[in-house]
């Protein structure tokens, strides 16, 4: 058995020294290092759920601090916090059920408890999740109940808990351990194939003939544009380059590998361009709970372009990149500002850094990511289906809970 | 999971045909310099922060980033401090990173460092080679692979050097590191280094190539703007190179010097240039600030203090390049500019101003304090009105109130600087007193290379406890009322170039200056000779009236001029200068005639330049420097044509340079010819020639002609006798 706190610590140093990138990466791993820390947590007599959102929370507080522009890292962390609540609600909510059961039929309640039919939290959260897509009201007063009940438990779950738990040793605790490990294999799998998910999409939002622009690169997006190729959709693409690490070549490359017509422009000529431009489709780093967007830097003007013409700006992003935070002075704190080599030749302009002999007043700012305020945005394309920025704050409360936005305080009851 | 991941490597292995050997690294805990003085006598140097962190977890951290898996660090001087560091860090318990000490008290270089892990057998296959003080974001896997390819096809390809490019200051010949300019001779294709030569020679303004090099090399490019980095790849055979060459004590003048000269063994060194990576060694205070400022711009990214926070504290990054820890106070009318770092737990008082600095955890500044470009380490006090420009100041420093710091001052650990009290520029500041007797000769190691061991006494770690204890008896009050610290005496020859390494900015008149001489440098060269065997030539021989007729002249004439006027100030033998301007003749390819004519040039020039009153008295000056100086001459005036030469040379000077000869011109012939310098034939083809000139070529010949005519009816005489 490795020890969780070497795979912590790992997972911390490789966040720290910025060797892994990429949202989809790093929540799918943060998402597999909780789930072995969630088996490997001793589970007490009492308050399991407590313990094990306790342990999940010391190490997503670490995560979250070993890279906090990094959204992902938090994102999962709260999943899994969100998750562990819900699993105990529905234990606690059956194991109710059941002593109501029991005090009238008087039966061997921990046989009788196993075979009880529970529909695990999980399920019932990921068929909301589902009859989301198109979202009417009845799913929404259906979700109500649910979502009123979390805070009610959580406050006074303490003794509620402790009263139960006195009923059926031990043999929940395994249980609520092994549905969330359950749900938590679930939403790795929901992450990796969230791609196929935004996909299928395709067809209904890329049409023939049109013109897409693009800018840098981005997984979802290639795969996107590619699913409506394999419909037999016949377009254009615009690739932006997306100074200055020029993913958009890949991109570019890539495209016309699988046989799409694809022009690479500069990122200064996106404005140029967009009148002929039927949609603008692009990746995000995270989306904010207010529906702005963190995103590659240079998408803030193509937004600003696609409004000015009346593009359709879509952004797609899988369910890990939703952040129940709301973005406060994006541009500086939710922003990381990388090596200037990326811009410049050191040795070429390493005389007008000189600050000793008289030089010294270049500097290179070179940030990784823009703010794209909500009101530029046109749709955005989630593996649950296209959504409104307005409506980003629902869809967040359904896969949060609002007890874990802030991962860094620890409860007080806590220990 | 451990377990099976265990074993499973074990298996892998076993079908590895090829034992796999972790990557190693030595990392030298000591600069074996005194650049840092008088900071490093209390603290090793790998320790002091550099934006808040000591420098070696920096070094640390990249190496584990890079892929080492292993690292040996040496210490040396305070290597209880390092150890001790180490072992309180996390850097002893991290998975897949092995950090191991090795201690030892009587090394003086990183000569002798090598050749202590040498027997200790702990490296086995490739390494890395780097100082404590490095600071880079390189990755090595492009330059470990070209060195095992290199390695795979010759064995003699023992280290790669990795080497940046960095434009230097043309004006002071300096890196914006502080440190030489770098010559380095490359072959452009195969990118072994050919040259290497760090102290060169500015006065003379030319470099020194063996002849073999450019033979031996198709191309070969030579770059004065590549930076080392100090960073080296290494096959196991350099430390036995070490043991082999017990002298080798620096790792650039004498290893890397020692293997290119070295044509014997026939071992091999090649650069690797890395582009958009950072690598940077901190070798001098003016080091310690650019890599700082490179690290606040973000050149050394993700080593950058908001990403990686080595303590337990995190600094965010704000607008304009503002570092800020957490729990500062800061009164709302101080002022932070850009670029500045704040460290955790510091109080800033009203109305302070602090630009471009960096300030550690836990310092106190009053009111109306002024700090512009400092480094301010850990626990400070700093009290109201005090103005700071350009300093270091170390953990514990207090400075009184009103007092201040001129540029370049660096003030050491817990000094007390007293109210009102002004250092003095460039000033170092320390509570123990200047070593006297040690630093001599630790300079000695490094300026000297052939007496590098003399008396190497260890220094290393008695001296920072035992001294520190029993110097605390009230160093006199050198720093105004209150304060503690003796301000050490500027070192003989140190002062000059003290602005080169300080922190401070260099001053516009010192740039003036240095931009001065380079254009005297430049004039010298352009007017000068490439190629220059004499060099010390004193500037004050040169006449300044000749300079108009330099240009005329080609530069072999002035070449023989400067030697012959050598040879009469300093009283050379007359054939060791007919040696002398033989090799002239052969340097330059001319012939007897060329020889003859600058030297006899140089005579006359010599003559006429010897104070003179009248007519008279030149011909007995130029009477007096031929009779003495025959011998050189006639040498070269076997033939009738080089004689020839030596007339036609003189009717030259008589109507151009040095006109005072004009009506000298028949009398000195006459005695030529007397001396036997010029034949009587010489003279009178020398007539015919000129009889086809024009009348005025003619002046000389007329002037001549009753001499000639005497000429003519002599040899008649003779026959009749």
């Amino acid at each position: 058995m490795p020890d969780v706190h070497i795979l912590v610590n790992e997972f911390v140093n490789q966040l720290k020294k910025r060797k892994i990138e990429g949202s989809q990466a790093t929540a799918k791993q943060t998402a597999e290092l909780l789930r072995s820390v969630i088996s490997q947590q001793r589970v007490p007599q009492t308050n399991q759920a407590t313990a094990l959102i306790n342990a999940v929370r010391a190490v997503g507080e670490k995560l979250i601090a070993a890279n906090p522009v990094e959204l992902a890292v938090g994102n999962i962390a709260r999943r899994v916090l969100h998750i562990i609540r819900e699993e105990d609600l529905s234990l606690a909510t059956a194991a109710i059920a059941d002593l109501e059961l029991s005090a009238v039929s008087d039966d061997e309640d921990d046989v009788e408890r196993d075979d009880y039919p529970v529909l695990s939290a999980a399920a019932v959260a990921a068929a909301a999740r589902s009859t989301l897509r198109p979202p009417s009201l009845q799913t929404l007063l259906e979700d109500a109940p649910i979502s009123a009940a979390i805070p009610h438990t959580s406050s006074s779950g303490g003794d509620s808990e402790g009263k139960s738990r006195s009923v059926d040793k031990g043999s929940r605790g395994r249980k609520l351990k092994h549905d969330v490990i359950e749900a938590v294999n679930e939403l790795i799998q929901d992450i990796s194939t969230c791609y196929e998910q935004i996909a299928e999409q395709a067809v209904e939002h890329i049409h023939q003939n049109e013109v897409i622009l693009t800018l840098g690169s981005s997984k979802t997006v290639l795969e996107f544009l590619c699913a409506a190729k394999e419909k037999k959709r016949s377009f254009k693409v615009f690739v932006a380059e997306g100074a200055p690490r020029y993913q958009g070549h890949l991109l570019a490359k890539e495209l016309a590998a699988r046989g799409l017509q694809t022009t690479v422009i500069t990122d200064s000529a996106v404005f140029a361009m967009i009148s002929r431009v039927n949609m603008v489709i692009v990746g995000a780093h995270a989306v904010m709970a207010n529906g702005g967007v963190i995103a590659p830097v240079g998408l803030n003007m193509v937004a600003l372009a696609a409004q000015r013409h009346a593009v359709p700006f879509v952004v797609l992003a899988g369910s890990h990149k939703l952040c129940p935070l709301y973005p406060h002075n994006p541009e500086v704190l939710l922003n990381e500002l990388r090596s200037p080599s990326e811009l410049l030749d050191f040795g070429e302009f390493s005389d007008c850094m000189d600050s000793a002999s008289g030089g010294g007043s270049l500097h290179v700012v070179n940030p990784t990511f823009d703010y794209v305020p909500p009101k530029l945005v046109s749709l955005f394309i989630t593996d649950t289906g296209g959504h409104n920025p307005s409506y980003m704050y629902r869809l967040i409360a359904d896969y949060y809970s609002a007890d874990d936005l802030v991962v860094k305080r620890r409860p007080v009851t806590g220990s | 999971m451990g377990a099976p991941k265990k074993s499973s490597a074990r298996v892998s292995e076993d079908h590895d045909e090829l034992v796999r050997v972790p990557l190693q690294a030595i990392l030298i805990a000591d600069s074996f310099t005194t650049k840092f003085r008088p900071i490093t006598l209390e603290r090793p140097k790998v320790l002091l922060p550099l934006v808040n962190a000591p420098m070696i977890n920096y070094t640390l951290t990249w190496l584990e980033s890079a892929g080492v898996e292993e690292v040996f660090v040496f210490c040396c001087a305070h290597s209880k401090q390092v150890i001790n560091y180490l072992e309180k860090s996390e850097w002893f318990n991290q998975p897949n990173f092995t950090v191991t000490t090795i201690e030892s008290q009587n090394s003086v270089s990183a000569g002798d460092a090598l050749r202590v892990i040498y027997e200790r057998n702990v490296i086995h296959g490739d390494f890395v080679l780097v100082s404590g003080d490095t600071v880079s974001n390189m990755s090595l896997t492009q330059a470990l692979l070209e060195h095992k390819e290199r390695k795979k096809k010759d064995s003699n390809a023992v280290m790669t050097m990795v080497i940046k490019r960095s434009k230097t200051n043309p004006a002071i010949h300096q890196s914006r590191l502080g440190t030489d300019e770098i010559f380095m001779a490359i072959d452009p294709d195969t990118k072994q280094l050919l040259y290497y030569e760090d102290k060169a020679d500015y006065s003379k303004g030319t470099l020194h190539l063996e002849n073999s090099l450019l033979a031996d090399n198709p191309s070969l490019s030579l770059h004065h703007d590549k930076q080392d980095c100090y960073i080296d790849i290494c096959s196991p055979e350099v430390l036995s190179l070490f043991t082999d060459n017990f002298d080798y004590q620096h790792l650039r003048r004498h290893f890397v010097k020692g293997l290119l000269v070295d044509d014997i063994m026939g071992y091999k060194i090649f650069v690797h240039e890395i582009c958009s990576d950072y690598a940077a060694r901190i070798d001098n205070f003016r080091s310690y600030d650019t890599v700082s400022k490179d690290i606040i711009h973000r050149w050394t990214y993700p080593l950058v203090p908001d990403v990686m926070n080595f303590g337990n504290t995190t600094t965010k990054l704000e607008r304009q390049g503002i570092y800020r820890a957490s729990e500062i106070s800061q009164s709302q009318s101080a002022v932070v500019g850009p670029f500045s770092v704040i460290g955790f737990g510091t109080k800033i008082g009203n109305n302070t101003k602090i630009l471009n600095s960096v300030v550690g955890e836990g310092c106190k500044i009053g009111s109306n304090v002024h700090i512009e470009g400092c480094y301010i380490w850990d626990n400070v006090t700093i009290e109201d009105g005090c103005k700071l420009r350009y300093g270091i100041v170390c953990d514990g420093v207090t400075m009184k109130s009103g007092s201040a710091l001129e540029p370049g001052v660096v003030l050491s650990f817990k000094v007390v600087v007293g109210k009102e009290f002004v250092v003095p520029t460039y000033s170092q500041v320390s509570l123990l007193q200047q070593p006297i007797e040690e630093d001599s000769d630790e300079e000695l190691e490094y300026a000297d290379s052939t007496s590098a061991i003399t008396s190497t006494l260890d220094k290393s770690d008695g001296e920072s406890d035992s001294e520190l204890s029993d110097t605390h008896f009230n160093p006199a009050s050198e720093l105004g009322f209150g304060g503690v610290g003796y301000i050490w005496p500027k070192c003989e020859g140190g002062h000059e170039e003290e602005w080169r390494h300080s922190v401070a900015p260099i001053t516009e008149d010192k740039i003036l200056e240095a931009v001065k001489a380079l254009e005297d440098e430049l004039e010298l060269i352009l007017d000068g000779n490439t190629l220059p065997p004499s060099g010390e030539l004193k500037p004050n021989s040169i006449d300044s009236d000749e300079d108009d007729n330099d240009d005329l002249r080609d530069d072999f004439d002035k070449e023989v001029e400067e030697t012959f006027l050598r040879a009469v100030h300093e009283n050379i033998q007359e054939n060791h200068l007919t040696l002398e301007v033989n090799s002239l003749k052969l340097s330059y390819n001319k012939i007897a005639a060329d020889c003859a004519g600058a030297l006899f040039y140089a005579m006359m020039k010599y003559a006429v330049d010897m104070p003179h009153s009248s007519a008279e008295r030149l011909t007995q000056n130029v009477q007096a420097v031929l009779a003495k100086w025959k011998k050189v001459l006639t040498s070269y005036l076997n033939d009738m044509d080089e004689q020839i030469e030596v007339i036609l040379k003189f009717e030259e000077m008589c109507l151009e340079s040095a006109k005072e000869y004009a009506p000298l011109f028949a009398q000195i012939l006459h005695y030529m010819y007397n001396e036997d310098i010029i034949e009587e034939d010489a003279i009178l083809s020398w007539e015919d020639e000129k009889k086809e000139a024009d009348e005025s070529d003619k002046v000389f010949v007329k002037q001549a002609q009753t001499f000639i005519q005497w000429l003519k009816e002599a040899p008649e005489e003779d026959e009749e006798e």
